[in-house]
């Protein structure tokens, strides 16, 4: 089996599968039907071969994995390179993991062009799935930005009533600092002649040069996250895009800045990460209590949740620089833990407003009667956020707050005031939806989950208890690339040291 | 007696002279019924030709008296100006018979016009390129005021016309300053007569001639004319203006900087950085308030034509390699654009308003897709083909360290997404209000296809088109 080129067939299966539900003809009820089914195949088919792929993963070794290469462009130095090592491999599981749930969940709740929702879902699986295993920097590029074509055309046509605003709000947003950094990526080949990601991670840049191409991928890398303050693009988008939308954007999409910032600044400009931390530092924090608070006074469930969203990864960005293994292993753990359980609570939105169609909070209370399942699977998600031990949430702040501090104590402590903002919020919305006396009229008649809703949340359930309870399944493969990442790092600072004193 | 010039390279020009001569002479004779077997004998020409063009060039050739040169860039953009005359051609036969305008003239104009072109692509001497641009333009004029019944037409015409002729003026007062300061009107002539310095007198004929061709590509400030014709002229004949009188203007400009006033690269690069960034400016902020879908590919065009020019500011092999990528892909993204624009009809009438496309994506999924395909590479979004036109020159500033340059185009490139997506919001968020024709041409739907369908795939097979660029623009810097 290893000599398949299995991380092409993961990326380009769905593609496959889109193809094939573009050549579906018939009467609209049939398209709609085979449409789905297709989807739903193509994605676990996709799910299952990435499964592969974690099974042939080999932990013992910082190298990049299962390589496949091709001639791509001529007369460059420009190939099709794609590979895993252990800091991408869980995020390619993640998005084959999250997308068959999504066209799951959206089984019902979209009835209008189905066809194409199902194409735009299986494209999309395919640039985020490719974008985790570039290899190349022009094709991590071309992942990268293709990402947000399904992505405008799933906002704007399924969406809700801002659903305009919200589509070119992220689209121009996201391209803004994206073309920064394809500048950046056009001055990496000219100064190493050469994009190849692993050659490029052992290449020493001028530090000059590197305070530059840093801030130009930090722009397009700190839009994805979002940081603090350009993360405005993300309740929009969270608030009118569908479900399955936000599964997605929360899911995978946001993650992409957090791996970028792994698998790029990092390895790549070592001396302009030490000298920015601090930067990265105060937004992260500003982002953590800040958004949190505003969190507290949402009326719009997913508008919360969106907030909240910013709130974790600010989470994530601290652990990334602080440049310790607890650190660094925290902060991707927190990203897989946070796509799991952002995505279900999502759904669980998502669940409610197709039957109310309303995500407001005030028009909820006391669900629990009426729903007692979805209660308790709402409960679940809503301690994995909050980072109940037992869940994974738990895990990846820990291990972040335990990195951190052995950087900087200050950090530590402000980051860790999000620990107790973040209960408040989530435990505040849980109340107001499920708890107290059901009073509404139309709340009376309301459906507790279908077997396909469960069929939904008992994958993310068990994912999120695993991840709590016996993290090491997910742990152990990072530790090899992590190590080699932290030491490269530190070889690099010495190096700048050693230089800078003798200029002295 | 005199020996006789080679005719061999200019073998693909004399064919299109005679074939524009004897579809003429078949359309006296014929009358009008022959038009419909005119307009495909006019195709089938200029694909011939864009046959023989490969076949003819091998090294560099001048012949003429020096007049006329042949070399693997002359070949790479004859080759795309045939293209884009063909695919024009072939748009119009479907318009030409919807509107009952039939006449066997207009095969011919474009055949003249198409010849004035690849005369101008293989000037080697300003007096050779001014006949090649007078023919060109000549024919063009024509072309725009063609739907005489029409005011707009007419109108558009003759601001053409009446600009045209001041950038004409310009040329021709440029070339006799840069004859009467160097002696000579030849190119390899000049190439050589300034490596001692340059007469004050050169410098300013040359502004007058980047003047005059810039008009030509529609380039900030010489630009005003273009949002105007391209609106009033006939739809195929604007679609014919954005594509093929530009790559081939644009050609000139980079044969004439390169070659001739190579070595006075100091003084014209900083005015082609400068038209560079007030075409992307202006392109980018003025199409946004645009509502007719011509008006908006007008300041589409000039702000590509800014793009395509960061490349000739870079000037060197590299650059003009990603100006011809940037020309070839451009030329599919428009052919097919106004392919779609074409099929817009309601109860039979051309719709051109923005609005009018109102829902595309459920009355045409098929076209609404393809226009969707084109809008996000003009935007330069990636997998798709403009990304990869884009990336050519970003890469040569880059490398040669005009990062200004680069900055404010990737910046103007997020402008213009606004409105490129604006297409696509229209298409596939807004409502149908009042649907457009069904089977609106069988060739039409075939163009657009085919282009979609070449923009998608151009990223997995980019080498031939990214190789023989390279070869076109290695052959003008002597390799």
């Amino acid at each position: 089996m290893t000599d398949w080129p299995l991380l092409s067939i993961t990326t380009f299966l769905p593609l496959l599968g889109a193809a094939f539900i573009l050549s579906i003809r018939g009467e609209a009820e049939v398209v709609a039907r085979n449409a789905r089914n297709v989807a739903l195949l193509t994605s676990v088919a996709t799910f299952l071969v990435s499964l592969l792929v974690w099974a042939n993963f080999n932990s013992g070794t910082a190298d990049f994995q299962m390589v496949d290469q091709a001639r791509w462009l001529p007369g460059f130095d420009i190939s099709y390179k794609m590979g895993v090592d252990g800091i991408s491999l869980f995020f390619v599981l993640l998005s084959t993991f999250l997308t068959p749930l999504c066209i799951l969940s959206a089984w019902v709740a979209v009835q209008k062009r189905v066809k194409e929702y199902m194409i735009s879902f299986l494209i999309l699986e395919t640039m985020m799935v490719g974008m985790f295993c570039a290899l190349d920097l022009i094709l991590f590029y071309v992942f990268f930005e293709a990402v947000l074509i399904p992505m405008f055309i799933i906002i704007g046509v399924w969406g809700g009533p801002r659903r305009v605003y919200a589509a070119f709000k992220f689209f121009l947003y996201t391209l803004l600092g994206s073309v920064l950094m394809l500048l950046a990526i056009l001055a990496i080949y000219f100064d190493a002649h050469t994009t190849d990601i692993q050659v490029l991670i052992a290449h020493p840049f001028p530090v000059a040069m590197q305070t530059w191409l840093w801030l130009a991928f930090f722009a397009s890398f700190a839009v994805k996250v979002p940081m603090w303050p350009v993360h405005t693009w993300l309740p929009d988008a969270h608030v009118e895009a569908p479900t399955a939308g936000s599964v997605i954007l929360a899911g995978v999409l946001l993650k992409m800045g957090g791996y970028g910032f792994l698998r790029f600044s990092l390895p790549m400009f070592p001396v302009a990460s030490h000298d920015f931390a601090p930067l990265v530092f105060t937004l992260s924090i500003v982002a953590v209590i800040y958004t949190s608070l505003v969190a507290l006074v949402q009326q719009d469930m997913k508008k919360l949740i969106a907030y909240s969203s910013v709130a974790h990864m600010g989470f994530v960005t601290i652990g990334v620089f602080t440049v310790q293994v607890q650190g660094i292993e925290g902060a991707i753990f927190q990203m897989l833990s946070h796509g799991v359980v952002s995505a279900a609570l999502f759904l669980c939105v998502g669940v409610v407003y197709d039957r109310m169609h309303t995500r407001e909070i005030a028009r909820y209370g006391g669900l629990a009667s009426k729903m007692p399942a979805y209660a308790l699977i709402f409960m679940v998600f809503t301690m994995a956020s909050v980072g109940l031990p037992g869940t994974s949430g738990f895990i990846g702040e820990f291990l972040v707050l335990m990195g951190a501090f052995q950087t900087n104590s200050w950090v530590a402590l402000l980051a860790a005031t999000g620990l107790i903002l973040g209960p408040a919020y989530m435990l505040y919305l849980y109340r107001r939806v499920i708890f107290g006396k059901l009073v509404r009229e139309d709340l009376k008649s309301i459906l507790d989950l279908s077997g396909r809703e469960i069929a939904v949340f008992a994958p993310l359930v068990v994912v999120v208890i695993w991840m709590g309870v016996y993290p090491v399944s997910f742990l152990e493969p990072m530790h090899a690339s992590v190590a080699k990442l932290i030491n490269d790092y530190q070889l690099a600072q010495t190096a700048a040291d050693t230089a800078s004193v003798a200029v002295r | 007696m005199q020996e006789l010039p080679n005719f061999a390279p200019a073998l693909p020009e004399i064919f299109i002279a005679f074939s524009a001569i004897a579809l003429l002479l078949l359309g006296v004779f014929r009358k009008e019924d022959a038009t419909q077997g005119i307009t495909v004998l006019a195709i089938v020409a200029m694909l011939f030709a864009g046959l023989l063009v490969p076949a003819a060039a091998g090294g560099r050739v001048v012949t003429f008296g020096g007049m006329f040169v042949v070399d693997g860039f002359s070949a790479f953009t004859k080759v795309l100006v045939l293209l884009a005359s063909a695919f024009t051609m072939a748009m119009s036969a479907n318009w030409l018979h919807r509107e009952k305008l039939e006449r066997f003239e207009y095969p011919v104009l474009m055949l003249l016009a198409t010849l004035g072109m690849m005369l101008m692509i293989s000037a080697n001497n300003l007096m050779a390129l001014y006949l090649g641009l007078e023919l060109q333009s000549l024919a063009l004029y024509v072309l725009a005021a063609y739907q005489r019944d029409s005011g707009r037409a007419t109108e558009a015409g003759l601001k053409y016309f009446v600009l045209g002729s001041l950038a004409s003026g310009m040329l021709l007062y440029g070339s006799s300053l840069i004859y009467g300061f160097a002696g000579t009107t030849g190119f390899d002539a000049l190439g050589h007569s300034f490596a001692q310095g340059v007469p004050v007198g050169v410098t300013v004929g040359m502004v007058f001639v980047i003047a005059a061709l810039a008009f030509k590509i529609s380039a900030v400030p010489f630009h005003m004319w273009t949002p105007d014709v391209y609106e009033g002229a006939p739809t195929p004949v604007t679609a014919f203006f954005a594509v093929a009188p530009k790559i081939a203007a644009f050609s000139l400009l980079v044969r004439v900087m390169v070659g001739p006033f190579g070595d006075l690269t100091h003084q014209w690069s900083q005015v082609v950085i400068f038209i560079s960034l007030a075409s992307m400016a202006l392109g980018a902020f003025g199409a946004i308030a645009q509502n007719n879908i011509k008006r908006l590919m007008a300041y589409s065009s000039i702000g590509h034509v800014g793009y395509a020019l960061i490349g000739l500011a870079v000037g060197d092999q590299v650059g003009i390699r990603g100006v011809l990528i940037y020309l070839a892909i451009y030329l599919f993204m428009n052919v097919g654009t106004f392919a779609v624009i074409l099929a817009m009809r309601q109860k039979g009438r051309l719709m051109e308003g923005i609005d009018d496309l109102a829902g595309l994506s459920k009355t045409h999924p098929m076209s609404a897709a393809a226009m969707a395909i084109f809008m996000f590479s003009m935007a330069g979004i990636p997998p798709l083909a403009g990304f990869w036109g884009k990336l050519y020159v970003f890469m040569a500033a880059i490398e040669k360290g005009f990062i200004t340059l680069a900055v404010v185009g990737v910046l103007t490139s997020v402008v213009s997404a606004y409105y490129y997506l604006r297409i696509i919001k229209v298409m596939y968020f807004d409502e149908p209000v009042e649907a457009l024709d069904h089977g609106t041409g069988k060739g039409l739907s075939f163009i657009v296809a085919f282009n979609a369908i070449l923009i998608v795939v151009f990223t997995f097979l980019p080498s031939s088109l990214v190789s023989s660029a390279s070869t076109a623009a290695a052959a003008l810097f002597g390799g």
